[in-house]
């Protein structure tokens, strides 16, 4: 299968990649990995008049510790951040990174286009709200920081403009105490999870849950944050008992349609399973105990 | 400023020989290594970033060559499966395939065998959960696996 012929364009530099973009007015697109968008043209879902790409500008693959927060440029991969240990510092993002697809879809896609891309069913975005992670964008009236939680404003759908371009992702190093898990479950490896679940929470004295960020991915137009689930826990001593009742409230906040990777309301039961473990490992993480947790799927041993 | 049907000139590096081919911009790194360099061993499969079998190195990492543009590959060093035997000696890791009988029919074995090269060029001395995970991106229809898994232990016990 091939694409509809294109125009290429190859920007050497972040500037002349946004210029690009101005002058091709809605006929250009991003190039980052291609991992979503090759596979789109080849179905010719996707029909771009042309592509900008951003594989040969230099300084967007940086993965940086600045002033408490790690700095992970757009076209860093996500084999480069399963691979990092200054992300492993960070284990909720090592978690993502390291399952997202296979390894060879790892070795191409970038963070940077995912977040842009705005899957409802991509991991990074869920991940990135519970942190509370910034995303510095680049265009044509110069730089802008956003949150996570305003930059998706729908399904494929971002706040960046026409000619604008993600140019780094910002997560703050987590205080003592906190932990995080990501566990999205999937049919096999090559393919989008059918529901997942992102928990980061801090523990202060005598086990009681501070602070607590939940999304989940998979289960609505986007990543779902359950202000029930969370609340279940806040100021709670993290138990058998406060886990379940979360996950009961995390449940009801899912909102998945039925589609080839499970009915709604399986996937609704996944929703709850996987937001109990989710929660559970975040919080032994928390206490200093290190947990293996990901992405799930049969093979996986 | 390149016309769509425009040629693009692209420098690669392929088995460790300089290469200089022009391809369309929506040529894909597979039609590349397939149609114009006639390396068939590299296969396609499911044509859909699923099976795997199309799998190549990419400077030095595995990637499926189905769902890379061939002008993302300038500059690179790319490895096929032509390039890992030398001298008319299969690569220990065919040998290893081979001898385990790690394929069957064979279509998906060039895929996999350049993800085990990536596999054991990362870890040596990989855990079984490594090994799964190193390989989940290649789909078998004949073995079931646990002979490409015996086979992908025994390379890594000769030490590649």
């Amino acid at each position: 299968m091939s694409p509809y012929p294109f125009h290429y364009h190859r920007a050497h530099t972040l500037a002349e990649a946004v210029t690009l973009l101005a002058q091709l007015g809605g006929e250009g697109q991003l190039l980052a990995g291609g991992q979503s968008l090759i596979p789109l043209m080849k179905l010719r879902l996707a029909r771009p008049g042309a592509l900008v790409d951003l594989n040969f500008v230099p300084g967007l693959s940086a993965i940086d510790e600045h002033s408490g927060e790690i700095r992970m440029g757009a076209m860093v991969r996500h084999a480069e951040l399963e691979d990092s240990e200054l992300v492993a510092r960070v284990p909720i993002l090592h978690d993502c990174a390291a399952g997202i697809a296979d390894s060879q879809v790892r070795n191409m896609g970038t963070i940077g286009g995912s977040v842009a891309e705005a899957d409802p069913s991509g991991d990074w975005v869920a991940v990135l709200l519970t942190l509370g992670a910034r995303v510095r964008c680049t265009g044509p009236q110069g730089e802008r920081v956003l949150a996570v939680s305003d930059f998706v404003t729908d399904a494929y759908t971002t706040m960046l403009g026409p000619a604008e371009i993600v140019r780094e992702i910002m997560v703050q190093l987590p205080p003592a105490k906190s932990g995080g898990a990501f566990i999205a479950f999937k049919r096999c490896a090559s393919v989008y999870a059918s529901a997942s679940a992102a928990v980061q929470l801090t523990l202060g004295d005598g086990d009681i849950c501070g602070d607590i960020h939940i999304a989940l991915g998979c289960v609505g137009l986007t990543a779902v944050v359950p202000i029930a689930a969370q609340d279940a826990l806040r100021g709670k001593s993290v138990t058998a008992k406060s886990i379940e009742n979360a996950a009961d409230a995390a449940m009801a906040a899912a909102e998945p349609q039925s589609d080839m990777r499970g009915s709604a309301d399986y996937k609704r039961v996944l929703v709850r399973a996987v937001v109990k473990r989710a929660i559970d490992i975040a919080a032994r993480r928390a206490r200093g105990e290190r947990v293996e947790a990901g992405h799930e799927y049969v093979a996986r041993v | 400023m390149s016309l769509a049907f425009d040629k693009i000139p692209l420098q690669l590096t392929v088995n460790g020989k300089p290469c200089a081919v022009e391809v369309e911009p929506r040529t894909l790194l597979v039609e590349l290594i397939r149609e114009q360099l006639n390396l068939t061993g590299t296969h396609v499969g499911c044509d859909t970033t699923y099976c795997g079998a199309c799998t190549v190195l990419l400077n030095g990492r595995n990637v499926k060559s189905c769902t890379v543009l061939a002008v993302q590959a300038d500059g690179s060093d790319v490895r096929t499966v032509e390039g890992l035997a030398t001298e008319g000696k299969l690569h220990p890791v065919q040998e290893a395939y081979a001898a385990n009988h790690g394929l069957q029919c064979g279509f998906c074995t060039p895929g996999l065998l350049m993800s085990t090269v990536r596999l054991l060029e990362k870890h040596p001395k990989p855990t079984d959960q490594q090994i799964r995970k190193a390989i989940a991106g290649n789909t078998c229809r004949c073995t079931g696996y646990q002979n490409i898994l015996k086979a992908i232990r025994a390379a890594a016990a000769a030490g590649k």
